[in-house]
């Protein structure tokens, strides 16, 4: 790192500084801006060309002026220092110490930004995650290995949902936890004490790093928390052999600091504004979870977003599930009906879940029973939205009985309490006892040797 | 003479110092030597697209022209390769970067050391021209590479030699004008030009995929385009990789671009354990990936299709069927626009640049049918899927592709949540190849055919129009005879459109089976509506046995298949036995 701090600013708007004079600033090299009044605000080259250098800064451009700011360029792109000391601390955006506690000293520093893994060296997720709720163990699956992420709106429960899939996800015949790197983009006051508190009581916190960015803060320092966070769980998960559940809340948020920085860097925006790299852009976050096949550890990846207006056709959830493995849905309608967790398990899928269920995994019946119960609940749906129009009487015997299990599916199996851990075999046994509502003559994808070794149909 | 980095934005890098570069040459950027290709010349400004990541580089570094545009290294080898964007060996570029993709790596993209052997079908004296065969070497269990000539060589053949070589050893020299060329196992090619052919066929083959939906109500003819169009979650991708198992082209080329990682690890996987259902030997030995995911370089995104598209040209100029999927042709699209936006240019629709549907065209355009320079008739079938935002199909990427595709597979979210797969929609889709092929499955499958088809297709379209009424006055309020057509409908549906990828027997049904379902459904109808005129009502034909027998037709295996269609026919003509209840 030099010394030499260039006193040539030409040009401050509310984002960007363009610095003349100087030869060689690296693209995406990190700069450190001095203020008149001692303040020091990080920066990053957006644009450099044989002597001027157009830089972002990270915080505030208040009081930056053309004579007194100066700015050192550090020769070096942005890293994070990396150690197991990390585990049970909490950092800022930037990967500063946010807890009051003692400094990270290590002589391992990674970039932020990871390189691409390599689609040859990756394994294929295949191990079943049990997070003790039904509507995702039994329906839509989790592998480990898996990006699968939570699309919510705003009051929904899904910072619940998180906690408590950070609280019950083991392995089946295996109780080894996952570490927790814990990833809090803008968040109010309230959701970042909501998850320290509940880290604190499932005694999580110790095993966990929390990188957390309050609202009220840069928008910059959003951009680089989940690069920031995914590069202390790369750490863990392929030097130190652990498997790390990521939780990153809310993407939302992430983006549209994309957008922010977009429109002060003056981009051509893409679609509602966000620029056109986001798919680009939010890959190099999602494609870093994943397994490797000479490694023993393994990134697992719960992104949340809130989908503005609950629209999941908005840019956020769109891009964001044509990249994920998948993506677990919040139904607003289920939430007022007063079912936690109110997922929509139509909407939901695990793209993962053929691979990661079935014999020696979760359960042989397993793949069958989720079959039947998707169609009979969407069948069941279909019909109660006829039953509004013609009423009740005009049913048939059959569409009554998959009335009946659509009300029961939602009151039973989807809906259970915040604490209550149910392993895959209470949920499968759950749904055959449901479906046995239904006649056994409708069972038309499972396969008798099932039906009759797990079937409660009274006969 | 060597240039040097002016500026530097994104992937973007502008090099002064090359006043000889031309369009479209590759150069290496920077001490690392980033691969990149000339875009746009301005002045003494050669503006450079770089494949590669370009954090930390500075202006003032060294740039260097290779002189040669973006090509494709062509020979044995290739098959059961896993190349990036670049055609670069991502196997290769482990041995020597390890689990992640570090930045200047160069790795040759087919094996220099292996000796492969050569055996000539062309001798001394012959005279050959651009693209004639003159010897074979065996690839893989399932192809056999033809050593053609390359372009610009006519002449005869002043000696070549049967016998172990490199692919960069010559086998043969020919005389030409021009003087004496050694032809080797390998030959280069630029991707951005089509390699020539002499002329274009008219598609009247099928392309046979053993997917139901596809084969019996949407087929695409070998040398066809097909565009796949849906959200995310409606199973896109796995009609692809089903394709790609089963379909009876010869050679398959999958090009994963800006998708996930963990979907080619899936494939990777998944196909060296497959068999060819004919043949019985791995797929693997005739597919070839292009696996460039999301977060890899967005320059080298662009790229990956015309390096697919080129080495299935490749393919087809020794006589090969080929199919090409282009997973997703969306993520190419929005590519272009990030390079497009980078470069200043004038945005059309959505951001895109003006020349987006030029562009698609022109990669479709590659497809086809076709009599090749050296006598043999090949096909490129060129499959793409668009991922339009929202599943929007207003999308700027969806309709300029739709201008040009031929066939349409609608894939639809609702049909995907009832887990109803593969969820290509029935009334939305459309093939036009429909008349092309017709004379081939009357002559092939059976004459009955076409009149099987048109009755499916019309009972289809009446379910959509009663279901209409349905929701107005409830299913008790029906005629019987619509009861019935609904009956019908619901078979076809659920009997023979869906199908389980993930099941043994029901992921590939033969052309024949197809008939024979197709066949059992239209009998039980038809048999239904007789009984419907004898006054039994619908009700109480629905728990009949030929309709339980037709449901488990599809897990029936094929060498079974005929025995249980005779067997059903039994059941089938008991239909007539039903009498009105209380008569």
């Amino acid at each position: 790192m030099s010394d030499i701090y260039y006193k040539s600013v030409k040009q401050v708007t509310n984002v960007l500084l363009f610095v003349e004079g100087i030869k060689d600033a690296a693209y995406n090299e990190v700069v450190h801006i001095k203020l008149d009044d001692g303040r020091e605000v990080d920066g990053q080259v957006l644009d450099t060309k044989d002597g001027v250098a157009v830089i972002q800064s990270f915080g505030s451009t208040t009081g930056m002026d053309l004579s007194t700011t100066k700015v050192n360029f550090t020769g070096r792109t942005a890293k994070l220092k990396v150690s197991k000391d990390m585990i049970g601390r909490i950092f800022d955006g930037m990967g500063r110490v946010r807890d009051g506690g003692p400094q990270i000293y290590s002589d391992e520093e990674y970039d932020i930004n990871g390189s691409a893994m390599n689609p040859y060296a990756r394994e294929e997720p295949s191990e079943f995650i049990q997070t003790g709720i039904s509507a995702i163990d039994a329906m839509n699956p989790l592998v480990r290995g898996q990006k699968l992420p939570i699309f919510s709106g705003s009051g929904l429960p899904h910072n619940k949902i998180a906690a408590q899939i950070a609280r019950q996800a083991k392995l089946i015949g295996n109780n080894e936890k996952f570490n927790v790197v814990f990833g809090g983009i803008g968040l109010n006051s309230e959701e970042a004490n909501f998850f320290i508190n509940e880290f604190k009581d499932m005694g999580a916190l110790e095993n966990s790093i929390m990188f957390l960015n309050m609202s009220s803060e840069s928008s910059m320092e959003r951009l680089m928390l989940p690069r920031m966070a995914l590069t202390a769980a790369e750490y863990l998960a392929y030097e130190h052999d652990t498997h790390v559940l990521v939780i990153l809340t809310d993407m939302t948020n992430y983006c549209e600091a994309l957008r922010e920085v977009s429109a002060a860097r003056e981009e051509v925006p893409g679609r509602r504004g966000f620029p056109g790299y986001m798919y680009t852009d939010l890959s190099t976050i999602y494609e870093r979870a994943g397994k490797i096949k000479d490694k023993k550890g393994s990134i697992t990846q719960i992104p949340i977003l809130t989908m503005p207006g609950d629209d999941i056709t908005n840019p956020i959830p769109d891009l964001t599930g044509y990249i994920t493995e998948g993506q677990i849905v919040l139904s607003r309608d289920i939430f007022r009906r007063g079912m936690y967790p109110a997922i929509d398990v139509l909407l939901s899928l695990s793209r993962l879940k053929n691979q990661g269920i079935g014999k020696g995994k979760t359960r042989e019946d397993h793949g069958n029973v989720t079959d039947q119960m998707f169609a009979a609940y969407a069948h069941g749906k279909d019909i109660r939205n006829l039953t509004e129009i013609v009423g009740e009487e005009a049913l048939s015997e059959v569409d009554r009985q998959y009335l009946k299990f659509a009300d029961l599916f939602e009151s039973r199996f989807i809906k259970q309490d915040y604490y209550e851990d149910r392993t895959i075999d209470q949920s499968l046994d759950l749904g055959w006892e449901l479906l046995s509502n239904i006649s056994k003559s409708e069972m038309k994808r499972i396969k008798d040797a099932f039906i009759q070794k797990y079937g409660k149909w009274k006969e | 003479m060597d240039g040097y980095i002016y500026r530097i934005s994104g992937p973007v890098v502008t090099v002064r110092g090359l006043p000889d570069a031309k369009m479209n040459d590759v150069v290496k950027v920077g001490e690392l030597g980033l691969v990149g290709e000339v875009i746009k010349i301005n002045g003494e400004d050669v503006i450079v697209q770089v494949y590669e990541d370009t954090s930390g580089l500075k202006p003032g570094e060294p740039t260097v022209d290779t002189e040669k545009q973006l090509s494709v290294m062509l020979g044995p080898g290739l098959m059961g390769g896993i190349y990036d964007g670049i055609q670069r060996p991502l196997d290769k570029i482990m041995e020597k970067s390890g689990d992640f993709i570090s930045r200047g790596i160069s790795v040759s993209p087919l094996d220099l050391k292996k000796k492969w052997s050569f055996k000539p079908t062309a001798k001394k004296g012959d005279k050959v021209s651009d693209f004639s065969i003159i010897g074979e070497v065996e690839e893989t269990s399932m192809i056999t590479d033809k050593i053609m000539v390359p372009i610009g060589m006519s002449g005869t053949i002043k000696s070549i030699s049967e016998g172990d070589f490199t692919i960069d050893e010559p086998v043969a020299v020919i005389s030409t004008d021009s003087g004496d060329k050694e032809v080797k196992l390998m030959q280069e090619w630029p991707v951005r030009y089509a390699r020539p052919v002499k002329n274009k066929l008219p598609p009247d083959m099928p392309l046979i995929t053993g997917q139901r939906v596809i084969d019996t109500l949407f087929p695409v003819a070998k040398g066809g385009t097909a565009a796949v169009p849906g959200p995310f979650g409606s199973g896109k991708t796995v009609i692809q990789q089903q394709l790609s198992k089963w379909s009876d082209s010869k050679v398959i080329v999958y090009v994963g671009c800006g998708e996930r990682g963990n979907e080619m690890t899936e494939i990777l996987s998944t196909f060296p354990e497959l068999k060819d259902p004919k043949t019985g030997k791995p797929i693997m030995d005739r597919t070839i990936l292009i696996a460039n995911t999301s977060n890899m370089p967005v320059a080298a995104r662009e790229a990956s299709i015309y390096t697919g598209i080129t080495i299935a040209e490749y393919y087809r100029d020794m006589g090969y069927d080929v199919a090409l999927m282009a997973d997703s042709t969306s993520r190419w699209a929005e590519a272009l626009r990030e390079i497009s936006g980078r470069l200043e240019e004038m945005p059309g629709e959505e951001g895109y640049p003006a020349y987006l549907g030029k562009k698609i065209s022109e990669f479709y355009e590659r497809a086809g049918r076709v009599n090749t320079l050296n006598g043999s008739v090949g096909s490129i079938t060129a499959i793409g899927a668009v991922s339009p935002p929202g599943g929007d199909l207003s999308d700027p990427v969806v309709q300029n592709t739709l201008r040009v595709t031929r066939v349409f597979w609608a894939l639809d979210a609702s049909l995907a949540n009832a887990r109803h797969f593969p969820s290509i929609n029935w009334l939305n889709s459309y093939s036009l190849y429909i008349d092309n092929l017709s004379q081939w499955y009357k002559d092939t499958v059976d004459p009955e055919w076409g009149e099987l088809y048109s009755n499916a297709m019309s009972v289809l379209q009446k379910e959509a129009d009663i279901n209409e009424i349905v929701q107005l006055v409830g299913y008790d309020a029906l005629p019987e005879s619509d009861k019935v057509t609904l009956d019908i409908a619901k078979m076809i549906r659920e009997d023979l459109l869906q199908q389980n990828a993930f099941d043994e027997i029901d992921t590939y049904t033969s052309m024949h089976k197809q008939f024979l379902m197709l066949k059992g459904i239209t009998l039980i109808g038809q048999k239904e509506v007789e009984a419907i005129e004898r006054g039994v009502p619908t009700s109480q034909m629905s728990n009949i046995d030929a309709k339980a027998k037709m449901a488990r037709m599809k897990l029936t295996p094929e060498d079974q298949i005929d025995a249980y269609f005779k067997d059903m026919q039994e059941s089938i003509n008991a239909i007539d036995k039903i009498k009105k209840e209380g008569e």
